[in-house]
């Protein structure tokens, strides 16, 4: 057969069609078997929609969405490890296998737990745990029979997403300097608190106390972002 | 079951962040098993982690970076990403939740106990990096917790029974935080044996080489 044969439909389906086969024997493993469908598909989401991007990946290997997310989180999947250490080149090795994750693991990305960016956030996470500092990253199972199930799982909780990290970051805004620069030093250091506290030349104590104010701060914000509309029950 | 013993904030921050080391991350995550409060702040600080990620300033990738990726993927593919095929999950809750129970290769009936003195026993949990000491504990009903010969922070959580400390009672699932300024002598309660996952400070944790040469480079 063929590698052209089934290529047909407007130009820019088709040259993206094309980029694909190019390398690959197996064309009807492809995501997109033909162009019919493609076309169908590519309408379907909004490619600066992350979640929309991730889900397209998941369904059917979309690799226009996967480009999408590649070009927006790879430099700062990049930027995250480098902050924590890596070199430049080992940081770009980090961010391809953090990106690989994402396109093997998009079909089990849920938008109603969690954002796109703390999704990616994990996976960039646990590989650098993985890599730089060989360790396992031992992590709950949500299906162990033995976890303790959330006291009602409130309908409510599936929030916006997008809008609670948004007020997360403005409510960030809000935090003093000194809260700021502790949380980033405890996300973007590998540093335990004892760490910071020399780094800060601050006793440990003002480091935790610190870093709990500010945990308190956000976490008031995030609770508030998921009151339900009607009644004012907290989750 | 509710939990009165939970774990400050700022650890499950830690944990969130990545930064904690294997042997507390073991502990962390098997008491949010059984904690769903305390797994809804790590989560929240996991959405942290999110939002920072999005603030950052990027760091421009090489210019071929998207096409290297996609030619590993296509000669790399076609691979199943194991989903739940690595852990055959039962029906049936264990006294171990997950995932301390794959740590220490099964439930309370299938460990091999070590004599550590006073009827109590023990078993050292292998972590990956050898770093950290992690250790199931049993201690026999009424007796004391063996010291734990630790300096700097420990925590424990309790699996089956209880002990009491100065700080009140602790049941299964519940948190027990010392450091070197807590004069500490848990009792384990009347009745059951009290099993424990505890875990001390590796002092050297974050020492490495690497990180130390590291470090100067890195600003806040």
């Amino acid at each position: 057969m063929s590698m052209h044969d089934n290529i047909s439909g407007s130009g820019r389906e088709r040259s993206r069609l094309r980029l694909v086969v190019v390398n690959n024997d197996a064309p009807q493993d492809l995501g997109a078997p033909n162009p019919e469908m493609a076309e169908a598909l590519v309408e379907e989401f909004d490619i600066d929609d992350h979640a929309a991007c991730l889900q397209a990946v998941g369904a059917h290997q979309d690799k226009r969405a996967f480009k999408s997310l590649f070009s927006y989180f790879g430099p700062r999947v990049k930027a995250y490890v480098m902050r924590l250490g890596c070199q430049p080149g080992q940081a770009e090795e980090l961010t391809q296998e953090t990106m690989i994750k994402v396109w093997r693991k998009a079909s089990q990305f849920d938008a109603s737990k969690s954002a796109p960016s703390t999704w990616i956030f994990r996976i960039a996470r646990n590989q650098r745990i993985d890599v730089f500092r060989r360790e396992n990253r031992p992590e709950l199972d949500p299906n162990d029979p033995s976890l303790i199930p959330e006291p009602e799982e409130a309908a409510d909780s599936v929030i916006e997403q997008k809008q609670s990290e948004m007020q997360l970051l403005e409510a960030m805004n809000h935090l003093s300097e000194d809260q700021k620069a502790i949380l980033k030093l405890s996300f973007f250091e590998d540093m335990s608190h004892g760490r910071i506290a020399e780094h800060l030349e601050i006793p440990l104590g003002t480091v935790k106390s610190r870093l709990r104010l500010a945990l308190g701060k956000l976490r008031s914000t995030l609770d508030d972002s998921r009151l339900p509309p009607t009644d004012g029950r907290r989750v | 079951m509710t939990i009165r013993h939970h774990i400050a904030d700022e650890i499950l921050a830690s944990y969130a962040s990545g930064s904690l080391p294997e042997s507390w991350s073991l502990l962390v995550a098997t008491h949010l098993a059984l904690c769903p409060s305390c797994r809804k702040a790590a989560r929240d600080a996991e959405e942290l982690g999110g939002a920072l990620l999005d603030e950052l300033t990027p760091v421009d990738l090489s210019e071929d970076a998207f096409d290297k990726l996609m030619s590993k993927l296509e000669s790399a593919e076609p691979e199943e990403e194991a989903v739940g095929a690595k852990k055959q999950t039962t029906e049936i809750p264990s006294v171990l939740p997950e995932p301390l129970k794959s740590y220490l290769g099964g439930d309370l009936h299938a460990l091999n106990w070590k004599r550590l003195g006073k009827g109590a026993y023990h078993i050292p949990i292998t972590l990956r990096n050898g770093e950290g000491k992690a250790r199931l504990l049993k201690v026999p009903a009424g007796q004391p917790v063996p010291a734990h010969g630790h300096r700097g922070e420990e925590l424990t959580l309790v699996l089956t029974g209880s002990f009491t400390t100065h700080q009140g009672e602790f049941l299964r699932g519940d948190v027990e935080a010392a450091d070197d300024d807590v004069e500490h002598m848990p009792v384990a309660g009347p009745g059951e044996d009290c099993i424990c996952l505890a875990i001390t400070d590796a002092p050297l944790k974050f020492k490495s080489l690497g990180a130390r040469i590291a470090q100067p480079f890195i600003g806040i």
